[in-house]
């Protein structure tokens, strides 16, 4: 898809009393007709109401808040003043414009890519509501500004909602001036508090799983216990005893059967009774320990894939060469992402022959292509209404839109006259899902007088891109980045690096999970950069500077987050009783460096008593929200790696629910401090950086305390026990 | 068959051995209380009978014998419980799903022990899972709140 989206254009439209301001798919600014309001990134009413059209969507990492803030500051509102809206399915308008023409949220991208965005729309209506303002008053525009969502100057004062009208027949400004950060009043204030929080705290909010549309259907799916098993028949006649119970029909790609019900229990009940004939006979067999097998006997041969681009021959005789050589084999299983809120989705037909998707929609594009193609529907007639969403972590973006598809298929087999609901048990959240890949890694650090002279790096796994949609964008040269990437792509400069990659075969579906490869790549790297501290004798945090001595901004804000760690968490002076580790990860343009504290021994059970983190994202727009990330990050990395795995027997999945797939629960950690660097960049990502760092830091702390280096996860697979 | 939900008594026509969790959110449209995971596991349905903590999920309607409060109840509409104001004050929400039995189990921790030590917030809130890993700042609302509740 490409199309073309001004960052700049803005399109002010006259309605009653509404002024708009949003981008024109060709960039070109003109006084609109009514009908070009449907799109704005800002709405203000005529009672000065100002609603931020958010492009992003919410599933707690603040966005929603966030771009609000960068309206508000522009305007000169205060966040009390500003409400927010989710913005509809339209890629000419609201795409990531780091995403190449996609509407979607991913890779900790959405204050980075609406920073400039959001501020200039917000600056194009303060600029026309004060020239309202000074036509209205005969006085110089100049001396007009907006405070608190009143025009001041010229020794008068009224409400912007006084000069909507006349505002909104005017032609927006091209080139609006921005607030200088000087005069920043809610971007870095640390008091701005979520426009989410009130909603959040009691009952209020509304998630897609709350939604009970009138005369609504709920169903669910009987799914092929393992992947790619096939419906041969079913029979449905011990259903009829649930009340509620409407019918049960296969869908039209026969990958399972839909259990139609009047309420969700009814429907989860039927199912139960539901009796399904799988053809089976192309379906995955394989267990965890095949593919396991497979990953470590690629990683016996040579890598397919030359990811760094250097001389592999040299490397391996520069490490074979050396004084000292430190080597390790990591194995990380499949993730489950398991958001709070399962998976699911609610579509109705509209009365112009369209449908509505009503979804905790993260990337709209997908699904919104995916049911034009089913119901047969130009794009313009499918619409999305995006939900809060409770949780992610990159879940509700797969490239071929699977539950929404499942959602459609399971709407477009009945008469279509009544909304269906299709509702994900947390059962078929945890088993029918796209697991963060299994990876393995082999490292050899050759080291001489300390110093590192050679790293052989061989990366063997499932790739995330590979067999889908995103193939053509994502994979080049053969490499799929999202394997590889925080290796050799990494601020350290390592002497004599080499990293390879061989891709092996799925036996599940695979997908980004927060942090994507980050989640392995960081676990290897700091591992093995405390590993070969330890073999030089030198202090892990010292060791690492020195490959971050560079003169380059990259070198110097991964030093500097590092540094900033070890005098925050007093490096090196841990108490009697408690050891620490260090891990320092760029990812997504953000460095994050962490310090793990524990106390307690693998035997006995390890007690996590603080983690420390210190964390330079740019232009820190809404620091509490940044520090919520950052202990929110923590967790996930931390709680996945102590015992969490997905594993397969005869190819089905073996966990059902929480109690065999065990989150991090609230005496996990005692304790997270979280410091942000001051900055003047561009602000980047946050949702996903606080988490590569965390677990690596925990081994490092485990390996300081106890010699045990854990590489194969999870933790307390390996004998590693938590209290 | 009726149930007192909030301090109404309302009439449901449902088989008894509906879950309270789906009593609530299909048939009173009450959907505050949140499915997790349908095992007792999450704590994301949590209500109130007769003031005491449960799993909705695990309490067939049949069974209520008590008067129900859920997150709606809570508070009033002029003034957030304790442990509401708190958890705005902390910001404690982040995808915000789970909240509703995070306070729910928060407000009967209260009930019972007005200056929670740390362990006793672990054993209290241990059944309330969060996948966006709040739990520092549950645990300081928690003690906020207990302050405030002290103070009143």
């Amino acid at each position: 898809m490409t199309m073309k989206v001004s960052r700049r254009g803005f399109l002010a439209s006259a309605s009653a009393a509404v002024l708009v301001l949003g981008v024109r798919p060709d960039g070109a600014l003109a006084a609109g007709e009514t009908d070009a309001m449907l799109n704005p990134f800002v709405k203000v009413a005529s009672d000065g109401q100002v609603t931020g059209i958010v492009k992003h969507f919410e599933k707690g990492q603040g966005p929603a808040t966030g771009l609000s803030t960068l309206i508000a500051e522009e305007l000169g509102v205060s966040i009390e003043q500003i409400t927010y809206e989710f913005a509809p399915s339209n890629p000419e308008i609201y795409a990531n414009t780091f995403f190449g023409g996609f509407q979607g949220t991913g890779g900790s991208t959405a204050m980075a890519n609406s920073f400039m965005q959001y501020r200039q729309a917000g600056a194009a209506a303060r600029e026309l509501l004060i020239k309202a303002a000074a036509d209205a008053w005969g006085v110089d525009a100049s001396g007009l500004k907006i405070v608190e969502g009143i025009v001041t100057g010229g020794g008068k004062t009224a409400p912007i909602g006084d000069f909507v009208a006349a505002a909104s027949t005017m032609e927006a400004p091209a080139d609006p001036p921005l607030t200088p950060p000087s005069e920043w009043r809610l971007i870095g204030n640390p008091d701005v508090r979520r426009l989410d929080s009130p909603i959040k705290t009691n009952g209020k909010a509304m998630f897609a799983m709350d939604l009970h549309l009138p005369n609504q259907m709920v169903a669910v799916i009987s799914r092929a216990p393992s992947r790619g098993g096939l419906v041969a028949g079913f029979d449905d006649s011990a259903c009829s005893e649930v009340k509620g119970f409407i019918r049960a029909a296969t869908l039209p790609n026969k990958a399972g059967v839909a259990v139609y019900a009047e309420d969700t229990w009814a429907a989860f009940q039927a199912r139960d009774l539901l009796s399904v004939d799988w053809d089976m006979s192309a379906a995955e067999t394989r267990s965890s320990d095949e593919i396991k097998s497979e990953i470590m006997a690629a990683l016996d041969e040579a890598p397919t894939y030359n990811v760094s681009k250097t001389d592999h021959a040299a490397t391996k005789s520069a490490v074979d060469g050396a004084e000292t050589v430190v080597e390790q084999t990591f194995y990380f299983p499949l993730l489950a992402h398991a958001p709070m809120e399962p998976l699911n989705c609610t579509i109705e037909a509209n009365a112009d022959g369209g449908v509505t998707l009503h979804d905790g929609c993260q990337a709209p594009t997908g699904p919104h292509m995916a049911l034009s193609q089913i119901f047969e529907l130009p794009m313009e007639k499918v619409r999305i209404n995006t939900m809060l969403a409770g949780g992610s972590f990159g879940r509700r973006a797969t490239p071929d839109a699977d539950y929404q598809v499942e959602a459609a298929l399971a709407f477009v087999i009945t008469d279509r006259k009544r909304p269906v609901k299709l509702v994900w048990s947390r059962e078929d959240d945890m088993r029918s899902g796209y697991y963060r890949p299994a990876v393995g890694h082999r490292v050899r650090v050759g080291l001489t007088g300390g110093k590192i002279v050679g790293w052989d790096h061989h990366v063997a796994g499932q790739s995330i891109m590979k067999g889908t949609a995103f193939e053509a964008m994502a994979v080049r040269d053969g490499i799929d980045h999202s394997s590889v990437e925080g290796t050799a792509d990494g601020p350290y400069q390592i002497p004599g690096m080499f990293v390879g990659l061989t891709d092996t075969p799925k036996a599940t579906s695979t997908l980004w999970w927060r942090s994507v490869g980050h989640t392995h790549t960081a676990y290897v790297m700091e591992v093995m950069m405390d590993q070969a501290a330890k073999a030089a004798s030198a202090d892990p945090v010292e060791f690492r500077l020195a490959y971050l001595s560079g003169e380059g901004d990259d070198q110097k804000r991964k030093a500097n987050v590092l540094r900033l760690v070890a005098e925050k968490a007093n490096w090196g002076n841990a108490p009697e009783g408690r050891y620490q580790g260090v891990a320092v990860h760029k990812s997504f343009g953000t460095y994050v460096a962490e310090i793990a504290e524990i106390s307690g021994n693998p035997d006995d059970g390890i007690v996590i008593e603080n983690v420390t983190c210190v964390v330079d994202c740019g232009i820190p727009v809404n620091p509490d929200v940044i520090k919520a990330q950052m202990e929110g990050g923590i967790g996930y990395g931390i709680g996945h790696v102590m015992r969490d795995q997905i594993t397969l027997a005869g190819g089905e999945v073996e966990q059902y629910n929480f109690p065999d797939y065990e989150p991090l629960r609230i005496s996990d950690i005692r304790g997270i401090d979280v410091h942000i660097v001051k900055s003047e960049a561009a602000p980047s990502g946050v949702g996903e950086p606080g988490t590569p760092p965390s677990a690596p830091a925990l081994a490092n702390a485990i390996a300081a305390a106890s010699g045990v280096m854990v590489a194969s996860l999870p933790m307390e697979e390996e004998g590693v026990y938590f209290a | 068959m009726k149930l007192s939900v909030n301090g109404k008594d309302r009439e449901v026509d449902v088989e008894p051995d509906m879950p309270l969790l789906w009593v609530l959110r299909d048939e009173l449209g009450l959907t505050g209380t949140k499915y997790g995971c349908g095992v007792a596991q999450c704590g994301a349905c949590t209500v109130h009978m007769d003031g005491l903590a449960v799993r909705s999920c695990q309490l067939a309607v049949g069974d209520v014998t008590g008067d129900i409060t859920t997150i709606e109840g809570l508070g009033t509409p002029d003034s957030l419980h304790a442990v509401q104001d708190a958890w705005v004050e902390h910001q404690v929400a982040q995808c915000g799903y789970c909240q509703s039995g995070q306070i729910m189990s928060a407000a009967q921790l209260l009930d019972f022990n007005d200056s929670p030590t740390d362990a006793d917030i672990d054993a209290a809130m241990g059944g309330n899972l969060c996948r966006c890993g709040t739990y520092p700042r549950i645990r300081a609302a928690i003690k906020s709140a207990a302050q405030k509740i002290q103070e009143a």
